[in-house]
């Protein structure tokens, strides 16, 4: 059964220039500046944000890609989800790091994410981005960039799909199994 | 541990690789991995990899695990190679060697395994004199239990190490020629050696005097060892190598009149620099260590800058922390 997405791929490139903007007005443009995608569909998002500065302010941004598997707190209970690849990062230290994410949830893959940057280096500065907050917070965790606030309840499955990673492109949600039954 | 259950951050398609790939509970030998498992553990060393070029080499991934090395028989590389491998991990690691523990007391194998699990254990590392030992504590076991060695049969961390250096320089070994020379008889690591090579589809060539040849070996009928050439000029063997692997002259296991002397055997079987110009140009040369430097290999090949000795102790943290890692996650979903 389709899902009307809640995020079309204009929708998303209108959000990820919005971002892009609002990180170099927010930092007073690109010195120092570090973008940082995590694992795996953060890091898409952090190349298409360094291309939209390097659009609109002719500046070249560092992207480098992140993998917490190693640093979760939670590997217990995520079962058998074994894969790790390895991360790939500019220099971190002294520099404005930027962490893009896809989906803001609880917290905890940012709280590794920050363990994982500080074992490479003490960044001047963390900031985060995200294309979607769905709330929910564990931890105490914001985002200093977002593209969409999505209100969701904790049974909902908030899907991205991005070209670079997916083939296809969208944001939605989808509500659990017994509501789509019943429609 | 806390049973609370997360819904993920986002759902990765169904099929996505490595979700499923590994299942494995146990490591204890090479010859039944498929190639899909062989693969996530090389992607999964190169991000250990990159996890040891760190400022700070140090992931919290396995933090509250316990891992507990048990060695029967004598090692310094390998058991420190795990030992670290565990630490970066942020496990703890707690090393028992046979000689100092109950079993010189009598104890039983599976005792001495029902006894670490008891402690805590939740994954033992094993080293044993005997062929087949691990296999009996991993029947006994509720943890994991790796294989770091046992008797003649197989040495799986090491191949796999062997395999991950000589794929960092060459790429697939598909159809690169292999030569392993020396004492295959007595060799764990030339048997796992020998698997893993074939089964990904290198060309393997074994070398050595027939008496250190197993039996069998190299014949043309379906059997149940690998498929290789069995060559015993090593002039000959070398000549296209890609690969040249030398194993150890094991002097301890040398008093059955397996070969006539030491210099005999280094005269015709040692690998030297005019022998290792037959092979390929830039061809390999692995060791496992200890090397006997001017018996199975020169000392100017063994430094030479063909050698990856070094690498291959190197890779050899980083493979097994894969392994470490690829084995406790099947444990955190299955046991529990």
């Amino acid at each position: 059964m389709p899902i009307a997405p809640v995020m079309s791929p204009d929708d998303i490139r209108r959000a990820v220039t919005r971002i892009a903007h609002e990180v170099v007005e927010h930092n007073r443009g690109t010195r120092d500046l570090v973008l940082i995608g995590m694992r795996t569909r953060g890091v898409p998002l952090a190349q298409r944000i360094a291309d939209a500065i390097a659009a609109f302010e002719g500046e070249t941004v560092p992207v480098g890609s992140l993998d917490v598997a190693l640093h979760r707190d939670d590997l217990t209970e995520r079962g058998a989800a074994v894969k790790v690849q390895p991360s790939d990062l500019p220099e971190v230290a002294g520099k404005r790091v930027v962490l893009v994410d896809d989906v803001l949830y609880t917290g905890r893959t940012v709280r590794a994410a920050l363990d994982a940057l500080i074992d490479y280096g003490r960044p001047e500065r963390i900031q985060l981005a995200v294309l979607v907050d769905r709330g929910h917070r564990e931890l105490p965790i914001r985002a200093d960039f977002v593209g969409k606030n999505l209100p969701t309840s904790r049974d909902d499955d908030v899907q991205v799909r991005l070209y670079e990673s997916d083939g296809d492109e969208y944001v939605r949600v989808a509500a659990p199994e017994p509501l789509e039954v019943q429609r | 541990m806390t049973t609370v259950r997360m819904a993920p951050e986002t759902t990765l398609t169904p099929d996505s690789p490595g979700e499923s790939a590994w299942s494995r509970r146990h490591l204890l030998d090479v010859d039944d991995l498929t190639a899909d498992e062989v693969e996530l553990l090389m992607t999964t060393a190169d991000a250990m990899k990159e996890v040891l070029a760190r400022e700070v080499p140090r992931v919290p991934a396995l933090r509250g695990t316990t891992i507990i090395t048990l060695f029967y028989e004598n090692s310094t590389r390998t058991r420190s190679s795990f030992e670290l491998a565990g630490k970066v991990l942020g496990a703890d690691v707690i090393n028992v060697a046979a000689s100092g523990s109950s079993v010189t007391k009598g104890e039983s194998l599976v005792d001495t395994v029902k006894t670490l699990q008891a402690v805590g254990a939740d994954v033992i590392v094993m080293r044993h004199g005997r062929s087949g030992a691990p296999y009996l504590a991993a029947r006994h076991a509720a943890c994991s239990v790796v294989n770091a060695g046992d008797g003649m049969h197989a040495h799986p961390t090491q191949a796999l190490l062997d395999l991950y250096t000589v794929r960092a320089r060459l790429g697939d070994v598909r159809g690169r020629r292999v030569v392993i020379v020396g004492d295959v008889l007595h060799s764990r690591v030339a048997r796992s050696n020998l698997w893993l090579l074939t089964s990904l589809g290198a060309e393997v060539t074994v070398c050595a005097p027939p008496t250190l040849v197993p039996r069998g070996l190299g014949d043309t009928h379906e059997g149940l060892l690998p498929p290789v050439r069995v060559e015993s000029s090593l002039d000959r063997a070398v000549e296209g190598a890609d690969v040249v692997m030398a194993l150890r002259m094991q002097l301890e296991r040398m008093h059955g009149g397996f070969v006539p002397g030491m210099r005999e055997y280094a005269r015709l079987y040692q690998v030297n620099a005019e022998r290792l110009a037959r092979a390929n140009p830039g061809a390999l040369v692995l060791h496992p260590g200890p090397m006997n430097e001017g018996v199975e290999i020169s000392h100017e090949v063994a430094h030479g800058l063909q050698s990856q000795v070094e690498e291959q102790v190197a890779n050899g943290v980083a493979v097994r922390m894969a392994v470490l890692w690829l084995v406790t996650r099947t444990r955190a979903k299955g046991v529990a």
